[in-house]
């Protein structure tokens, strides 16, 4: 609609290849349809603990993160004298998503209603998709479809949920959990090909399993984001 | 606190984390070591994110099971070059027959 007006970031003179536009798209509805398997034991869940298919639907619409509203139903179903700990629990989890903005934010070069939008897309699948493209079109793309996507899923599983609620059983046994592992560590691949990156990633992933046992859920994520700071210094250059 | 105060504070403390990174004036991150930096933060809150999904039980403590397998199928598919659907229905059947055959 404001093709003309809203292009300022957008380079008319890049052909978007047509072969990673089929690939960005592929992933990004492989990611949503694991994505939305999870909404229905979400909607489940949230049932479980006392919430009306409304305040599940609330939360998946408007919280739109999965691992916080997980963190937020598992203890507001201890009673509402737990709604300062689950508030609590859900922010420190939601925190990561607005580390994924500082990045997203220069790839997607969106402004005003549209940045909005984003922000509320700004997820873990989201931010996987996007980064793991190799050029900005095709991350733009990325970030789009994949958060539109699992927007959808998520919310309409979500709804399933509440209503067939644990009928369906757990999703663990179609080794769902393990299917979202395995999406987001071959959205992480492409990004390994130098050996900062994979510094990077395994400074992470070893700050965070050692820090879970002793750290409220969420903040061994977090503070595993400082890993970042090791591409402060300047690149080493590598012999091929 | 009613629980829908509770969830809309929640909802609403989300969103603004997320606005928030938005919103960080781009002037701010255009140095090369800092571009460099919010980079990288995706790949190390990424890899960190899987390690704990996959490497650790509620409460934190570490763990190899079913998952830690998945994520191992995952890496040699990958480094086979697989396609990313191949890459995450292989990771889904290894932990559904392992768990199916009784272990993790």
């Amino acid at each position: 609609m404001t093709a003309s007006a809203g292009s300022g970031t957008a380079d008319p003179a890049d052909p978007a290849d047509p072969t990673a536009r089929r690939a960005v798209v592929r992933q990004a509805l492989s990611v949503g349809v694991a994505t939305g398997a999870y909404g229905l034991s979400f909607g489940a869940l949230a049932v479980a603990a006392g919430l009306d298919t409304w305040q599940a639907m609330a939360l998946s619409l408007l919280m739109f993160t999965g691992g916080s509203q997980f963190a937020f139903v598992g203890i507001i179903a201890n009673g509402l004298h737990a709604a300062p700990a689950a508030i609590a629990a859900s922010s420190m989890l939601g925190i990561r998503n607005g580390l994924y903005a500082l990045e997203l934010t220069h790839l997607l070069g969106a402004r005003g209603p549209r940045r909005v939008a984003a922000a509320h897309l700004t997820i873990d699948e989201s931010t996987a998709v996007a980064v793991a493209q190799d050029d900005a079109r095709t991350s733009r793309l990325g970030f789009w479809v994949t958060g539109l996507t699992v927007f959808v899923l998520w919310n309409l599983t979500t709804l399933v949920g509440t209503v067939v609620g644990t009928h369906i059983g757990d999703p663990r046994t179609y080794g769902l959990d393990a299917a979202a592992c395995a999406a987001f560590t071959a959205l992480l691949w492409p990004r390994l090909r130098d050996r900062d990156a994979v510094a990077i990633a395994v400074l992470g992933a070893v700050v965070a399993i050692v820090l879970s046992p002793t750290m409220p859920p969420g903040i061994p994520v977090v503070v595993a984001a400082a890993a970042s700071l090791l591409a402060w210094r300047t690149p080493r250059r590598e012999t091929p | 606190m009613s629980l829908w105060t509770a969830l809309l504070l929640a909802a609403g403390i989300a969103f603004a984390l997320k606005l928030a990174g938005h919103l960080v004036p781009t002037h701010l991150l255009d140095g090369p070591r800092v571009r460099r930096v919010t980079a990288a933060l995706p790949v190390a809150l990424l890899a960190a994110l899987v390690a704990t999904q996959a490497f650790t039980v509620t409460g934190g403590a570490f763990v190899l099971d079913a998952r830690a397998a998945a994520v191992g199928v995952a890496v040699v598919a990958l480094a086979l070059r697989a396609p990313f659907i191949v890459v995450v229905v292989l990771g889904a059947a290894t932990a559904a027959l392992l768990r199916a055959m009784g272990c993790g």
